[in-house]
């Protein structure tokens, strides 16, 4: 794996240990909610960079369009009109993608080896080409990104534009975007960027604005400043705590070597007992029987 | 080749043992981890405008090939321009989605005619639309050109034709459509200069 232009620090079903002497600094997305406008240019830079295009959708009476992530629309702007207080509308916009978390589900659920993997900068790639389409990450997924193609039977997601990224570019995403809503940079630039606005935020009478980093996951490489911290569920049912399921960690955790055991046990005993009684003999009198049977 | 039942059984036994030992990690693996090429590196970069508002925001159009003579150049990204002054480098949703308009099935790229009470339009060349606008408009501004008002005084207004510009213009080119147009005697006109 010499050829690689980002260093691995995770592959999907893979024990040996990837070459981690180099190191790397840790890149972050930026999302900012209270610049955000929902104009989606966000959506439309990406499907432009990465070569997708999703079907026109129908009209559902709402912004949401489509309405829901896709094999092609790996980023979606989902609004919420949420009354906090009696008669004080706010409508909020979250832009929805990969988290491209720490600790990833979906990297821990997948059993294809190679088929996700994690870049030392945090990016978590999917590799298409060796996916069996189980669809397993999507269920090891907290935030339910990850869409199974009907046409490929592969999974895709947001790359964070891992092929800008490698060459020293920002995603297309964020490059685009018109308010500044979407910043791009290290990790503790982008967290130091965050901290500045909600000081902002707060002295704009947002109290308990906060950023959005979640440690259940070991935090995120895509990280939110939300006007209303204290309940991320209100921008479209962000998780609160978002933790691999407990499914994935005992299958892929405690469970696999135990498996691998118990699988190795029955050749070595299969192989002890042929070697200690040997192959079953047909006695020539039970032959003798099944001849004249015939 | 004879196999007997034993040795049938045999081999699909040792199969399956070294396979499931293969998908227990003792295998070797091959496959190589790669981002995907960045598909922007030799591409020809050409500076242009946006075409749509007359926030006019600065392109980057990339596009096949490097204009050599047996290279039939096509635009297959556009992104913003970080060095443009007016919107360093973003987009918005319709500029982001440009290369689509380029290459749109519906896209007009030549002049059309539709004569009065007709519903077909009609291909026709840059010289005929040029001539035919140019000799509709002599034939008006000579019927209806007012060179001085009731009091005597000279005017030199076209009141009957209006005139309608580009909206990503720049300024200089604002004033160069304003002089030309002005000097015909034409007063309504817009060419949405704010570049």
């Amino acid at each position: 794996m010499a050829l690689q232009s980002l260093d691995i620090t995770r592959r999907s079903a893979t024990t040996t240990p990837s070459p981690s002497q180099r190191k790397t600094q840790e890149v972050a997305k930026l999302i900012d909610i209270s610049k955000c406008i929902g104009c989606k240019a966000c959506q439309v830079a990406c499907m432009e960079w990465n070569d997708t295009r999703d079907a026109v959708g129908s009209n559902h009476g709402v912004y949401d369009n489509p309405m829901d992530l896709t094999e092609n629309s790996w980023t979606v702007m989902r609004y919420a009109e949420v009354e906090l207080e009696q008669g004080k509308l706010e409508w909020l916009i979250r832009k929805d993608g990969c988290m491209h978390c720490t600790e990833p589900g979906c990297l821990k659920a997948c059993p294809a080896p190679g088929a996700v993997v994690q870049y030392s900068n945090g990016i978590v790639d999917f590799h298409e080409e060796n996916c069996i389409g189980c669809g397993y990450c999507i269920t090891g997924c907290p935030f339910n990104i990850p869409r199974l193609s009907k046409k490929d039977s592969k999974v895709y997601k947001c790359t964070l534009c891992s092929d800008r990224v490698a060459v020293g570019q920002e995603p297309a995403c964020a490059k685009t975007c018109p308010t500044g809503a979407i910043v791009f940079g290290i990790k503790e630039a982008m967290l130091h960027h965050a901290e500045g606005r909600v000081a902002d935020l707060k002295n704009r009478g947002f109290a308990k604005a906060g950023i959005y980093d979640p440690q259940g996951v070991g935090g995120t490489h895509v990280i939110y400043v939300l006007p209303h911290a204290d309940r991320p569920e209100i921008y479209c049912g962000l998780p609160r705590n978002p933790s691999i399921g407990p499914m994935v960690e005992l299958w892929k955790g405690a469970a696999k070597p135990l498996a691998s055991f118990g699988l190795a046990m029955v050749v070595a005993a299969s192989f002890f007992h042929y070697v200690t009684k040997g192959p079953s003999e047909v006695s020539p009198e039970i032959e003798k029987e099944f001849e004249d049977e015939k | 080749m004879q196999v007997t039942r034993r040795q049938f059984f045999k081999f699909c036994a040792t199969g399956l043992g070294g396979s499931s030992v293969a998908m227990l990690g003792f295998s070797p693996d091959n496959a190589l981890a790669e981002v995907r090429e960045f598909k922007l590196t030799r591409s020809t970069e050409t500076r242009n405008t946006c075409p749509y508002c007359s926030v006019s925001c600065g392109l980057i159009m990339h596009s096949l090939g490097d204009k050599a003579k047996n290279v039939e150049a096509s635009i297959f990204h556009i992104e913003g321009d970080p060095d443009h002054p007016v919107n360093r480098g973003t987009l918005c949703p319709k500029g982001a989605g440009l290369v689509d308009f380029i290459h749109s099935p519906n896209r007009l790229k030549y002049p059309e005619y539709r004569a009065p009470g007709s519903k077909e339009w009609q291909r026709i060349s840059w010289d005929d639309a040029f001539s035919r606008v140019a000799r509709l408009m002599k034939d008006d501004r000579d019927k209806n050109f007012i060179a001085k008002n009731a009091d005597g005084a000279t005017v030199n207004r076209w009141l009957s034709t209006g005139f309608l510009a580009a909206s990503a213009s720049s300024n200089e080119s604002g004033y160069i459509t304003h002089k030309a147009i002005r000097s015909t005697g034409v007063l309504a006109f817009d060419n949405q200069a704010r570049v």
